[in-house]
C-alpha cells in the first residue's frame, strides 16, 4: 500500500497547487489594490502603508450604487421572464407534444452553439430602429431571445421525464391545461427552475458584449459591462483599477459563497446539458 | 353510455343506431378536443418563439443578407455579390483571426481537459475528503466571476512587474521575463493561459464526478491483475469518462472559438494582430471601420467554423454512448 499512499500525497499536493493557482490572481488583485494610487507596485508585495481608502475612492469613481441598481434592474427584466416563457415552451414541447413539436424544438436547438458576436451587427441596427439603444431594454430583450435555445432545451428535458399518467389523473380531476401547468407541473419543476435561474442570473450579470455594443452609458449596463468601462477609464492607475475590479467582483462572490452548493450543481448540470 | 342507460329500455335496433351516432359524436368531440389542446399547446410556445425569432433568427438571416452588400451602416448599400467573402482570404488579418481562434483551442480546451484528467485521476481516491470538497468551491471561482474580471486580473499578473515575472525571477528564470501580453511571440499563449485558468476548475470537477461513478471493483481487479497507475488510467479511467470528456471539450472549444471578453480586455487583439480573434474582428469591422458587409461575411464564416468544429465532437461522444 506504499504506492497508493504516495499517490494520495501526490494528489493532495496537486490539488493544493491548483487551488493556489486559482486563488493567487485574486490575492494579487487585493494586495495591489492597497498600494498608493498612481504607483506601479510589484507582484505580491504587501504595501508599507495599506491605502484602504482606495476602496472608498473606487466605490465613488465607479458609482457603485448606480451600477448595482442597473444590474439589478436588468436581472429583474431578464430572469423571471426568461424562466416563465422557457417553462411554458418546455412544458408544451416536452409534455403536451403538439403536432410539429419536433420541428419547433429543432429550430430552437439550431441556436445552441451560436456565439453572440455572430449576430451583434444586425442586432445593433435592429435596436437602433426600435430606438432602444442606450437603454437597458437593449440588453434585456435580446438576452430573452438568446437564452431561449438553452432554456427551452433545459426545460423540455425536464418535462420529457414527467410521467403522462400524472397529467391524465389531473385531467380526470377536471384540470384544464393551464391548471395542469400551474398546479401540478410548476411545483414539481422547482429544482430544474432554480438551477436554470442561477445560470441565467450569472450569465446576465457577466454579459459583456451586448452591454458594450448596445449601451454607451456604464450606468445602464450590466456589472461586467460597467467593469469594462471602468478599466477604460482608470486603466493607468493600477491600484485604483484593482480596487474597483474587486468591488465590482464582490457581489458575485458573495452570492456564490452564500449559495455555493446550488451554484456548483447548476454549473455542473449546465455544462452537461449544454 | 350513461345517456343510453337513462333512456329506459329501447328496442335492439334503436340501441345500435344510438350507439353508432354517439360513438361518432364522441370521436368527433375527442378529435376536436385534441385539436383544441394541440392549438393551446402550440400557443404556449409562442412567447419563447417570439423572442427567439425576433432577436436571434431575424438577425441571423440579416447577417447573411448584409454579407452580400457593401454598407457603412448609414448611407445606401450596394450589392457586391461574394466579394466580401473573397476578401476574407485576401486580407491577412481576417484569415489570421480564424487561425488564432483555432490555436486558442489548444490553450482553452486541450490544456484544461488533459490537466483536469490527470489531476482527477490522481485525486479520485479522496474525492470525498474535506480538501476535495473545499476545492469544489475554490476551483469554481473563475467560472463565477465575469471574464472581464479574469482579464483584468491576469493582465496585471502577466505584466512586467506582475506575479508571473516575479516568480520567474525568484527561481532564476529572470532572463525570460517579459511583458507576456505585449510580445507578439507570447501574447496569444498568454491569452490562452487566462482561458485555461477559467476552464480548469469546471473540467476537473466534471471529470472527477464522472470518475467517482466508476465501480471501485474495476480498479481493484486491475490492481490484482498487476496494472500500475498508468495502465489503470488508460484501461479503466479514460474509457469510463468518455462522455464527460466530450462535454468538457465541447464547452471549452466553443469558449475558445467565441473568445471575446478576455481578448478585448487584455490585448484588444494586439500586438500586431497576434491575438486577433473573429469575434473581436467582427466588432471592429462592424462598429469602428463601419464595414458592415465585411463584418457580416466574417460572422457567417465564423458560425460555419463553430458548427464545423463542434458538431463532429458532439457526434463522436453521442455514438460512443
Amino acid at each position: 500500500m506504499i504506492v497508493s499512499r504516495r499517490e494520495a500525497w501526490l494528489g493532495r499536493a496537486l490539488l493544493v497547487l491548483l487551488m493556489a493557482v486559482t486563488v493567487v490572481p485574486f490575492i494579487s488583485l487585493f494586495v495591489t489594490a492597497l498600494h498608493k494610487p498612481g504607483t506601479y507596485p510589484s507582484g505580491l508585495a504587501w504595501p508599507e502603508t495599506p491605502y484602504w481608502s482606495n476602496f472608498v475612492d473606487a466605490f465613488q469613481a465607479a458609482d457603485m450604487w448606480a451600477l448595482l441598481w442597473s444590474s439589478f434592474l436588468i436581472e429583474l427584466g431578464v430572469v423571471p421572464a426568461a424562466l416563465l416563457i422557457a417553462t411554458l415552451a418546455g412544458f408544451s414541447l416536452g409534455h403536451l407534444r403538439p403536432p410539429g413539436h419536433r420541428w419547433i424544438f429543432l429550430a430552437f436547438v439550431l441556436g445552441l452553439t451560436l456565439p453572440f458576436q455572430a449576430i451583434i451587427v444586425p442586432l445593433y441596427y435592429q435596436m437602433r430602429d426600435m430606438q432602444l439603444l442606450n437603454t437597458r431594454w437593449a440588453i434585456i430583450l435580446p438576452l430573452l431571445g438568446l437564452y431561449m435555445p438553452f432554456a427551452v432545451m433545459w426545460m423540455r428535458a425536464h418535462f420529457v421525464t414527467m410521467p403522462p399518467d400524472l397529467s391524465e389523473a389531473a385531467r380526470i380531476d377536471g384540470a384544464n391545461t393551464w391548471k395542469l401547468f400551474t398546479r401540478v407541473h410548476v411545483p414539481l419543476s422547482r429544482p430544474a427552475l432554480s438551477s436554470l435561474g442561477i445560470l441565467m442570473f450569472l450569465w446576465t450579470w457577466n454579459q459583456f458584449l451586448l452591454a458594450v455594443v448596445l449601451v454607451d452609458d456604464p450606468k445602464n449596463r450590466t456589472m461586467a459591462g460597467a467593469l469594462g468601462a471602468f478599466q477604460g477609464q482608470w486603466g493607468t492607475d493600477i491600484p485604483l483599477l484593482c480596487a474597483g475590479s474587486l468591488l465590482i467582483l464582490t457581489p458575485t462572490l458573495l452570492v456564490f459563497l452564500a449559495f455555493q452548493r446550488q451554484f456548483v450543481s447548476a454549473l455542473m448540470q449546465g455544462a452537461l446539458k449544454g | 353510455m350513461t345517456q343510453m342507460r337513462t333512456t329506459g329500455a329501447p328496442g335492439r335496433r334503436e340501441v345500435a343506431a344510438q350507439a353508432s351516432t354517439s360513438l361518432e359524436a364522441r370521436r368527433r368531440a375527442l378529435k376536436a378536443r385534441r385539436l383544441r389542446r394541440g392549438w393551446a399547446a402550440l400557443g404556449l410556445v409562442v412567447p419563447a418563439a417570439f423572442f427567439y425569432v425576433l432577436f436571434v433568427l431575424r438577425p441571423l438571416v440579416l447577417t447573411v443578407q448584409y454579407s452580400f452588400y457593401d454598407w457603412n451602416g448609414v448611407g445606401a448599400s450596394t450589392f457586391v455579390g461574394a466579394e466580401n467573402y473573397t476578401r476574407l482570404v485576401e486580407k491577412p488579418e481576417l484569415l489570421g483571426s480564424i487561425v488564432n481562434a483555432l490555436e486558442l483551442i489548444i490553450y482553452f480546451s486541450f490544456v484544461p481537459v488533459i490537466l483536469g484528467l490527470l489531476t482527477a485521476a490522481t485525486i479520485r481516491k479522496f474525492a470525498a475528503s474535506r480538501l476535495a470538497l473545499l476545492s469544489r468551491t475554490v476551483l469554481f471561482l473563475p467560472q463565477v466571476i465575469p471574464l472581464v474580471a479574469a482579464g483584468i486580473m491576469w493582465t496585471w499578473m502577466l505584466a512586467t512587474d506582475g506575479v508571473v515575472n516575479e516568480l520567474m525571477r525568484a527561481v532564476g528564470l529572470g532572463s525570460v521575463t517579459r511583458a507576456w501580453l505585449g510580445d507578439t511571440s507570447t501574447a496569444l499563449g498568454a491569452v490562452g493561459v487566462i482561458g485555461a485558468w477559467v476552464a480548469l476548475g469546471l473540467c476537473l470537477l466534471l471529470l472527477l464526478s464522472g470518475m467517482t461513478k466508476i465501480d471501485p471493483a474495476l480498479f481493484e481487479a486491475a490492481r490484482i491483475d498487476g496494472a500500475g497507475a498508468v495502465r489503470e488510467f488508460f484501461a479503466i479511467t479514460l474509457p469510463s469518462v468518455r462522455q464527460e470528456i466530450g462535454v468538457c471539450v465541447t464547452v471549452t472549444v466553443i469558449a475558445a472559438l467565441a473568445a471575446f471578453d478576455i481578448v478585448y480586455i487584455s490585448t484588444q487583439g494586439g500586438p500586431a494582430n497576434s491575438t486577433l480573434v473573429p469575434g473581436l474582428e467582427i466588432y471592429y469591422l462592424g462598429f469602428f471601420s463601419r464595414e458592415v458587409g465585411q463584418a457580416s461575411a466574417l460572422a457567417v464564416v465564423f458560425m460555419a467554423l463553430v458548427l464545423a468544429v463542434v458538431l463532429p465532437i458532439q457526434r463522436l461522444t453521442k455514438e460512443e454512448d
